[in-house]
């Protein structure tokens, strides 16, 4: 399944790891969070672990390890299945976590906008051709209500920045 | 909405036939026997045992270009072989609304 | 009413053009239909028994005469010639086809009209009351608010995919015209003891299969915080719905399992976190959003014009005039509600003609407004009172001045199996049936305000738990069975009715609802004492004898 990372599709660096084999002791490994929690300090200390967080438990239990992972991955069992969303935009937005968040999952094409305003830099994507549609669908709307840590500018903002302008339009007419 | 373990579920007695809606405009179709949708009851291809309408159905739901929301739904076949609905909403899908429009057609 | 500026206007059309896209792809096999599905029901997108449904929005219920004849036009070019207005305020089509759906999307976005977020598991059209800011005894007009939160659900990408649907709706008076109690969130304006204006907030509401009504989760919230409450609210909603079964799936289930204490305090925590973030709102933001809506330029009129006065005479008139007009907070000018319950059609239904003409009598007479009611009526909002006689001329030639509003034959009723693939029964032939018993005037005001309520199945999109009748369809058999309850309300005073007996088949329901009217005259301990008070004064049991004790 192609995975899309700043946009492109790109090579998995991480290897997944199952429950019951060992972890090799060098390069980048994906592996399920209850292991993960078991072994923490020690697994930090490897480095060059992404941890992948049910959708279904407290994403911040997460919060301690957060500035030493590598990767963090989210699921979406189904599409309809939409606690991922709230999980990434705690990670972003309240726990300020800035390493790689990706969905995985039934990653499709036309939820690619909502995952990445929701804080998803990565995709796992199910079909090909949603993966060679990626880019082409973020660009399917230029107009945002709702502020997320996208960094993209609001409505609102915008609304605010044109009544300033016109603010400023309407002193400098006062002024002449 | 159509899941593997409904299919597998399915118990029949009686005619039936199996019902869809066509995807592009949406009107009422049937399935027929030679692998085609009608939008004519009388082209329906009746089963009359369990297995027999899984098969049908299965046939229904790999097309899910062509048709959308396909089951299985009940029949009377009279001595002469000709088809009606089996039941007040096969009934309403056949003929149409109980009630007038508000606009005649 | 308000005026898309460019960029609500950009949203719409850009979510055409995605919807456009996605139907190609649907046609093309590219998406299964399982994928298409929850992307479709966003745009309102239904798959009925006869053929595709298309739900438009009406943003709590307050349309523009351009939108009005955009509906007609809509329905005409790709629909069967008429529409039929919901309890949500929207207006669905019933005859739609896949493949015209962008163009029809296309057209209607024109005038800035769309179908988004009327289905699916997110956040619903934001209804509210039909009279909201021409009621006397508001104290700000809550559409203000509507439209802040309807911009805030749209495409909200934390919210798209909820446990179930999210309905809001938004009052600003002690009188609830909108049914808050049984929304999910429910919010009403109202003063402090400091007199400052903020929201009660009420949530888990909803009727269906497991009826529940509303519970305030915090009496009040400021105007600043309410944005980051609500998000609050769904955040722990999306998070902690159940997702294992539909029927357990509505917010009102998870505020039932946890007690609304615990809700409250899940809610409350989740809050503390956010309150002060982006959605903290600034008074300019509500400013701003208010600065688009605009506000008819009213004339000083008198309150009996001569016109009036002259028109007294004519007893229909005067009728439709008692009937179907109410108080207006501007002196001489009154509120019109337009029944469309014409006697033995379907509620709630109107052609495109009936559509143009209303859209006319709008410009001509309510500054071009109309009003969509969740009781399936219209309404123009501002009408000089020296402008009624006129009006109703033209009303009455057009079959839009029945005046039954509010009363027996003034039935709210969902589409049934008629239509719609979830039903269990038809509502539509016994809401005409009905209609047909009371069509005399005399008789129906001389029984008064009853309201009734019929749904096809325990969907309950007829609000039958909450009518003062109410009438559910199910199947026993094979055969149309209904079940009736009384004493429903969906007021301020919410209630869910009361069962009065064994479900009985089709043919027997009106003459059921004719037995329990009988009762309620012979019972009423005087001529203005109402159906509902009735009920609430006795109980269910004398109504239960009388009626049943014939079948």
């Amino acid at each position: 399944m192609p995975l899309i990372k700043n946009g492109a599709v790109v090579a998995d660096d991480f290897v997944r790891i199952a429950d019951d084999a060992d972890i090799p002791a060098e390069g980048a490994v994906l592996i399920a969070a209850e292991r993960f929690l078991k072994d923490a300090e020690q697994l930090v200390s490897r480095g060059n672990i992404g941890v992948i967080w049910p959708n279904n438990r407290d994403i911040e239990e997460l919060a301690p390890y957060l500035g030493k992972l590598s990767l963090l991955a989210l699921v979406f069992p189904a599409f309809k299945d939409g606690r991922a969303y709230s999980q990434a935009r705690i990670l972003r937005e309240r726990l300020k976590y800035r390493g790689e968040l990706r969905a995985t999952g039934q990653v499709l094409r036309d939820q690619f906008l909502f995952m990445q305003r929701a804080g998803f830099d990565s995709f796992d994507v199910k079909k090909e051709a949603d993966a060679k549609a990626f880019a082409e669908t973020l660009k399917r709307y230029s107009v945002f209500y709702q502020p997320t840590g996208d960094g993209r500018v609001t409505v609102f903002r915008q609304r605010l920045a044109r009544m300033n302008d016109n603010g400023e339009q309407m002193k400098g007419a006062a002024a002449s | 909405m159509t899941s593997p373990l409904e299919q597998k579920k399915l118990k029949i007695a009686g005619p039936h036939v199996v019902t869809a809606n066509r995807t592009g405009d949406g009107a009422v179709i049937w399935r027929t026997a030679n692998k085609l949708w009608s939008t004519n009851l009388s082209d329906a291809a009746v089963v009359r045992n369990s297995d027999d309408a899984r098969a049908l159905w299965a046939e229904a739901i790999a097309d899910d270009v062509g048709a959308v929301g396909s089951y299985v739904a009940p029949v009377q076949v009279d001595a002469a072989g000709i088809i009606a609905p089996g039941n007040l909403r096969e009934r309403i899908r056949v003929t149409g609304t109980t009630i007038e429009l508000p606009v005649a057609v | 009413m308000y005026a898309y500026d460019e960029l609500d206007r950009t949203l719409v059309r850009e979510r055409v053009e995605e919807f456009r896209d996605q139907v190609r792809r649907r046609l093309s096999g590219e998406l299964t239909e399982d994928e298409f599905k929850s992307l479709r029901l966003m745009n309102g997108v239904y798959l009925q028994l006869h053929a595709y449904m298309l739900r438009i929005a009406i943003p709590y219920g307050t349309l523009a005469s351009d939108q009005m004849r955009m509906l007609a036009h809509v329905a005409r070019k790709y629909d069967r010639g008429y529409g039929h207005f919901t309890t949500r305020q929207n207006i669905q089509y019933h005859w739609i086809k896949l493949e015209q759906l962008p163009d029809a999307m296309a057209d209607l976005a024109k005038v800035g009209v769309h179908g988004i977020q009327t289905s699916g598991n997110c956040i619903r059209n934001i209804t509210t009351d039909q009279w909201a800011g021409v009621a006397p005894g508001e104290i700000e007009d809550p559409r203000v608010w509507a439209e802040l939160f309807r911009q805030y659900a749209t495409l909200h990408p934390e919210f798209s995919f909820l446990p179930r649907k999210f309905k809001i709706a938004v009052i600003a008076s002690d009188n609830d015209r909108a049914a808050l109690r049984i929304h999910d969130i429910g919010v009403r304006i109202h003063r402090n003891s400091s007199g400052e204006a903020g929201f009660e907030v009420m949530v888990g509401g909803g009727l269906g299969r497991s009826p529940f009504l509303a519970k305030t989760i915090k009496p009040f919230v400021s105007r600043r915080d309410i944005l980051s409450y609500i998000e609050a609210i769904l955040r722990v909603y999306n998070q902690y719905g159940r997702r294992d079964n539909i029927y357990k799936a509505r917010i009102k289930i998870l505020v039932h399992e946890l007690g609304i204490e615990k809700f409250a305090a899940e809610v409350e925590d989740e809050w503390q976190k956010i309150k002060d973030g982006p959605l903290a709102l600034d008074e300019i933001v509500i400013a701003d959003i208010r600065s688009r809506f605009t506000y008819p330029a009213y004339e000083k009129q008198i309150d009996n014009p001569p016109e009036l006065k002259a028109a007294g005479s004519d007893a229909r008139f005067e009728a439709w005039r008692r009937n179907s007009t109410s108080h207006h907070k501007v002196p001489g000018y009154a509120i019109v509600t337009i029944s469309l319950k014409e006697t033995g059609k379907t509620p709630g239904d109107a052609t495109a003609e009936q559509m143009d003409v209303i859209a006319d009598l709008a410009d001509k007479y309510s500054f071009g407004e109309i009003r969509v009611g969740h009781e399936q009526n219209l309404v123009l909002p501002s009408v000089a009172k020296r402008d009624l006689p006129a009006l109703w001329r033209a009303l009455d030639a057009a079959n839009l001045a029945t005046p039954n509003v509010n009363l027996i034959s003034d039935i709210i009723a969902c589409p049934g199996l008629d239509y719609c693939s979830l039903a269990n029964a038809r509502s539509i032939p016994i809401a005409q049936e009905i209609s047909r018993r009371f069509a005399n005037l005399e008789t129906a005001n001389l029984i008064g305000r009853l309201h009734i309520n019929i749904s096809g199945c325990i969907n309950a999109c007829g609000h039958h738990h909450v009518g003062h009748i109410g009438i559910l369809g199910v199947e026993k058999n094979g055969e149309e069975f209904y079940q009736i309850t009384i004493g429903g309300k969906a007021n301020q005073d919410a209630a869910l009715g009361t069962l009065i007996g064994p479900a009985v088949p089709y043919a027997q329901v009106a003459d059921l609802v004719e037995d329990i009217v009988e009762a309620y005259l012979s019972l009423r301990l005087r001529p203005d004492e109402l159906f509902i008070d009735t009920v609430k004064r006795l109980g269910v049991e004398p109504f239960k004898e009388r009626v049943y004790a014939t079948h």
